[in-house]
């Protein structure tokens, strides 16, 4: 059980270094301390590690820590292990953003701002629908809440995808809502940056509340857990670093279900241990997929499709041993 | 300690009961007694201040209900509702410590007083060697022990138990009992609904017959729990012929011409 996060941690330096070594320019160990330690190498070299790689790493890690956490932190709060992050239509509202941004060619600083505000809005609109119904569970509202403005929004997107201009517009869209970490420069970091960090350290401070929040509401009350503060705080961080991600990195799917669920199964169910695991472990885990995305092929391979791929034959795998998956 | 003058209680756009009067005192053993539907976790949560009452008054330590901070309120009466498979298998012991919550900050987590405190609601129920085990892979009854050792954890002056033998085996039932009385022991007012007049007989000082959200009888068990009484609270013959000695033993009649009248 100790040993999990560690786990977690070897699995991310190992990603570290993979990412920094593999690609379609080959660094070497020796090569990527010199030019981590500022020693005798190439111009070149030194580009692709510091210019192209090592940016591309920070924003891997960054999005995958983020959905990890917010996926387990919103598995935590509706009480149910099947949810990911997008539950309350952060990553469809990011979407519909991103996608207004590239249909009105805004750039791409445009584009990521709109993805972002896309993901807040939609997420307060769910939330402000659900606060107004004022019976029945305040969760399960909530969670019909989401359901509802998804698919609304799920709509919309539809609709600019079929009012985009197919030949220019399309393939961008298309691109981005498969996710990928190819546009990740140092430049744009602090933009991913900035609310991951701040809505990562909202819910670690808050972890230990949040097994207390998975508690069913009355219970939680019982306790003389404040509910409703909680419930605002946790959700609002969770949001804030999955817009940030989709915003970065387009929609990048099963990881925020998946590795919460092989977090819980390193360090068991706690949220003051499966936190800060999941965020590791997430992030080494996105990093690892991100480099075969660029390695694998002659071309980038969105992230979102390889994601799919190893997502869903392993969460079957995890169903079949559900009840071990989440003790 | 616990203390409902006049009060009229139910959920938002549903009055369920009213004219409601009861008080809980330290060492004492409360049961509620009433058929299904009759109101009895409807007052529960009204006495917890889950839900709001609609009329009349709450009062805790002589103080309002609603003039208590819900952390404040936590501290002085826990709470055991109807054990419930947790959707994740949290150990004993991480269930016990998330009865600290209320002596505890918002962004703090249980430090070493914590683990003694909960420890000890452990040992107090006699399920220590359970400390580590899932929730999840626990009997109901062993579970409903958690749950009682969780609220003891909050340090509570009185502890509220939602039917804390249903669907618990005949051994279990003992269980949770004894665990009942003997915090009566140590001081604690404690109140609990059941469905089973012989537990509220052999187990509680008073009982309080609730039916259609109106009190039937209230008093001394002794007095209050017996067959005339259970006969109009349940609208069902009961046979109390059985128990010889000491106690009377309460049955539902089943068999035509055995008991009842």
């Amino acid at each position: 059980m100790r040993s999990g996060a560690w786990w977690a941690l070897l699995v991310l330096l190992a990603g570290v270094l993979v990412a920094f070594t593999v690609g379609r320019t080959p660094v070497s160990l020796p090569q990527l301390w010199a030019a981590l330690s500022g020693g005798e190498l190439s111009e070149s070299l030194r580009t692709v590690v510091w210019q192209i790689r090592a940016p591309r790493i920070v924003a891997a890690v960054a999005v995958g820590a983020a959905l990890s956490v917010a996926g387990a932190a919103f598995q935590g709060l509706f009480r149910n292990p099947l949810v990911s992050p997008d539950i309350l239509g952060a990553s469809a509202g990011a979407a519909l953003g991103a996608l207004l941004g590239i249909f009105f060619s805004l750039g791409l600083a445009g584009i990521q701002l709109a993805a972002f505000a896309g993901g807040l809005v939609a997420v307060a609109l769910v939330y402000a629908t659900g606060s107004a119904v004022r019976q029945g569970d305040p969760i399960l509202v909530l969670l019909l809440a989401g359901i509802v403005i998804g698919s609304l929004l799920g709509a919309g997107i539809g609709l600019v995808k079929t009012l985009a201009d197919p030949y220019n517009q399309l393939p961008a869209m298309t691109f981005w809502l498969l996710g990928s970490l190819a546009g990740a420069h140092a430049d744009d970091l602090p933009a991913l940056l900035v609310p991951v960090a701040l809505g990562l350290g909202v819910l670690l401070l808050l972890r230990w509340r949040l097994d207390v929040m998975s508690l069913p509401e009355e219970e939680a009350r019982a306790l003389g857990a404040r509910t409703t503060l909680l419930r605002v705080g946790i959700v609002a961080a969770a949001t804030l670093v999955t817009a940030a991600s989709v915003a970065a990195a387009g929609i990048v799917g099963w990881v925020g279900l998946v590795v919460p669920h092989l977090a819980r199964f390193l360090v068991g169910p706690s949220f003051v241990r499966l936190l800060p695991t999941a965020a590791l472990l997430g992030g080494g885990l996105l990093l690892f997929i991100d480099t075969l995305a660029r390695s694998v092929a002659a071309v980038e391979i969105p992230l979102g499709i390889l994601t799919a791929l190893i997502g869903s034959p392993f969460f079957i795998a995890l169903l079949g041993r559900a009840q071990k998956g989440w003790q | 300690m616990i203390e409902a003058v006049d009060l009229r209680f139910g959920y938002p756009g549903r009055t369920v009961g009213q004219g409601l009067s009861l008080a809980l005192r330290a060492g004492e053993v409360v049961a509620l007694l009433g058929p299904n539907g009759g109101g009895k976790t409807t007052l529960l949560k009204t006495l917890l201040g889950l839900l709001p009452a609609q009329g009349g008054e709450v009062r805790l330590d002589g103080r309002s209900l609603t003039a208590w901070a819900l952390p404040e309120r936590a501290r002085r009466v826990g709470y055991v509702p109807q054990g419930q498979a947790s959707t994740f298998g949290y150990s004993a012991r991480q269930m016990v410590l998330m009865g600290r919550t209320a002596h505890l900050g918002l962004i703090a987590r249980p430090g070493a007083r914590d683990q003694v405190v909960a420890d000890q609601a452990l040992r107090r129920l006699g399920i220590d060697h359970l400390a580590d085990r899932s929730v999840h892979r626990m009997s109901g009854g062993e579970r409903q022990l958690v749950l009682i050792a969780r609220a003891l954890a909050q340090e509570p002056r009185a502890v509220l138990l939602d039917e804390p033998t249903a669907s618990l085996d005949f051994g279990n039932q003992g269980l949770v009992m004894r665990a009942i009385r003997a915090l009566a022991g140590e001081g604690l007012g404690v109140l609990f609904t059941t469905h089973d007049p012989n537990q509220a007989r052999r187990c509680a000082d008073t009982a309080l017959l609730l039916r259609e959200g109106c009190v039937l009888a209230a008093g001394p068990v002794a007095q209050v729990v017996n067959a005339a009484n259970l006969r109009a609270l349940y609208g069902a013959d009961v046979d109390d012929s059985g128990g010889p000695r000491g106690l009377p033993v309460f049955l539902p009649v089943f068999q035509a011409g055995v008991g009842g009248q």
